[in-house]
């Protein structure tokens, strides 16, 4: 039986996690997930800047805390921290390496971006097409900033059958980092789809951190444990892909039933056919059982072969946005933040700036559901304590975004009374990056390890 | 008799670009039936009136007493592009308790 805990759930989460996890506990596999699609439009703008730079610096900030730890317990390190840059990424692990007088084996995995391919790979007749659109890449190809193929577990447990004691990643499929070490452990063998799939359903599990092990659970949230010291997920996993969720002991929040399953739908598609580069999971075989306290076991799987294609995420410029809030209070809180909100259409109007979007909001009453049966009874809304305006717009002119930033703070003296500013001056204009998903034929990528 | 869902589900929502995924989950295995009969896709997209301007999809999984929905067109152009508070849909598995449903 192995240990393959998570330590990260995104680039922003907890940066005790990792360190938990090594401490408290018996694991042998730490991975960590710092990859979303806003990330690597993060890293495009780095190393645009920096060439050296386009990775998860966190995560070099990580390693060099925990590396005489990691040593000495024998844990190895998988992460997708090397972003747009997995070379420069190994690179300050190496010296983080030397500074420890450790020597350490790290490895690079590579090969998962094409934006330098695209026009090569296009004329061999790669489309590119909008998975969800169907358009042609040729409406975007001048904006690209950054190509890249989920690249699958393979690579992983392949620099790990070369002695690798960190792996470091570009981007790869979410569950790759956990199903990787399976591969590597037991020797599954690349038609093993089975196997490969509870790897898979496993991986889904932990990708997300705590929000398996209690975090952002609907079910009787309120009677969940010590959130402040929750314990983030650990999969112990048998050779014969049997395995259980867990967390260590003593740690706060709570593995059952009811959270598991919530996570394995989170940013499910189509259950029978969860595409990933190693297989194709089939999550309506899933059978899951308590199996202790803060035990979950996860049996039954079932998977079918893969397809012959990667996925790619493509990132794109797509102009400009800002947003600004104002709030507002009784009495009439609501309608005053409506009235602020024609206002500021009005003066857009006015100065004749075109926007793609324009969008008011109100914090307090209706702004995340935003649906028809949350809007609150007539005489509810009058009687609101307080309402706050977030008004957007969106754009490719930036110096019409600019231009409607300046209207915001205005209104606090020429608008609707009772009403304060929510601070921070005018809203910042931000650059928008937006995503172009499409296919590319496995036989047109090649990952490679670097050692 | 009428019931609001949060009596009888819970759930939890993601995103994957300009799609929204609700799972919705039977707190009580004898309760799925009931979700099945009464949670259609058409409901659902009725209940997410000038948010999903595309289609819903339902998938069923039996194996965990849960649904699944995909809500097209859904999050202002996706997580990056949106000008929405809630950019990503995370609070749409909330916002489809709030549903009543006939027992």
């Amino acid at each position: 039986m192995i240990r393959i805990a998570n330590g990260q759930g995104f680039w922003g989460d907890s940066i005790d996690a990792p360190l938990e996890q090594v401490r408290r506990g018996p694991i042998d596999y730490l991975t960590l997930d710092y990859l979303a699609e806003v990330t690597m439009s993060i890293l495009e703008k780095q190393r645009s800047r920096d060439p050296r730079a386009g990775y998860a610096r966190d995560f070099v900030d990580l390693i060099d805390r925990l590396l005489p730890e990691l040593a000495e317990n024998n844990i190895r390190v998988v992460a997708n921290a090397g972003g747009l840059n997995p070379e420069g990424c190994r690179a300050a692990i190496l010296a983080s390496a030397g500074r420890h007088g450790l020597n350490v084996k790290v490895a690079a995995i590579t090969g998962d971006d094409i934006s330098g391919r695209l026009d090569e790979l296009g004329a061999k007749g790669v489309e590119f097409r909008n998975l969800d659109t169907g358009e042609a890449l040729a409406t975007i190809r001048p904006r690209v900033r950054s190509a890249n193929a989920y690249l699958g577990a393979f690579p992983i447990a392949a620099a790990l059958d070369a002695g690798a004691q960190i792996v470091v990643t570009g981007r790869c499929a979410d569950a790759a980092l956990a199903l990787g070490p399976m591969i590597h452990e037991f020797g599954w063998r690349p038609d093993n789809w089975d196997r490969l799939a509870a790897g898979v359903v496993g991986g889904h599990a932990i990708e997300c951190g705590a929000q398996v092990t209690g975090g952002n659970c609907q079910d009787d949230w309120e009677t969940i444990p010590n959130l402040s010291d929750i314990g983030y997920p650990i999969l112990e996993v048998d050779a014969d892909a049997s395995m259980v969720v867990t967390k260590h002991a003593g740690t706060g929040g709570r593995v059952t039933v009811a959270g598991v399953t919530e996570q394995l739908l989170y940013e499910l598609g189509d259950p029978r056919a969860y595409l990933t580069p190693d297989c194709v999971a089939d999550f309506t075989t899933v059978q899951l059982a308590q199996d202790g306290p803060d035990r979950v076991r996860i049996s039954g799987v079932r998977g079918a072969p893969a397809t012959a294609y990667y996925k790619v995420s493509i990132s794109y410029s797509a102009g400009f946005k800002a947003l600004g809030q104002l709030a507002y209070t009784w009495p009439g809180a609501y309608r005053k933040a409506q009235a602020g909100a024609c206002i500021l259409r009005e003066r857009i109007d006015r100065l004749g700036l075109r926007f793609d979007a324009v969008r008011a909001e109100y914090l307090g009453v209706s702004a995340c559901h935003g649906i028809p049966a949350a809007e609150p009874s007539p005489e509810l809304a009058d009687q609101l304590p307080e309402v706050v305006l977030r008004f957007g717009v969106r754009g490719p002119d930036r110096a019409a975004v600019e231009r409607f930033t300046k209207e915001i703070a205005p209104l606090v003296l020429n608008g609707p009374p009772s009403v304060t500013g929510l601070g921070g001056g005018r809203p910042k204009v931000e650059e928008v990056v937006a995503y172009w998903p499409a296919l590319a034929p496995k036989s047109d990528v090649r990952a490679e390890v670097t050692l | 008799m009428k019931v609001r869902l949060i009596e009888l589900a819970h759930a939890r929502s993601g995103d994957k670009g300009n799609v929204s995924n609700i799972g919705l989950i039977a707190r009580r295995p004898e309760d799925y039936p009931l979700l099945v009969r009464e949670v259609t896709a058409q409901r659902v997209k009725e209940h997410f009136a000038g948010v999903c301007l595309g289609e819903v999809e339902r998938f069923e999984l039996p194996n965990l007493h849960a649904l699944n929905f995909l809500l097209h067109d859904a999050l202002d152009g996706g997580g990056t592009i949106a000008l929405r508070a809630d950019p990503q849909g995370k609070t749409f598995g909330a916002a489809l308790l709030r549903m009543e449903i006939e027992r």
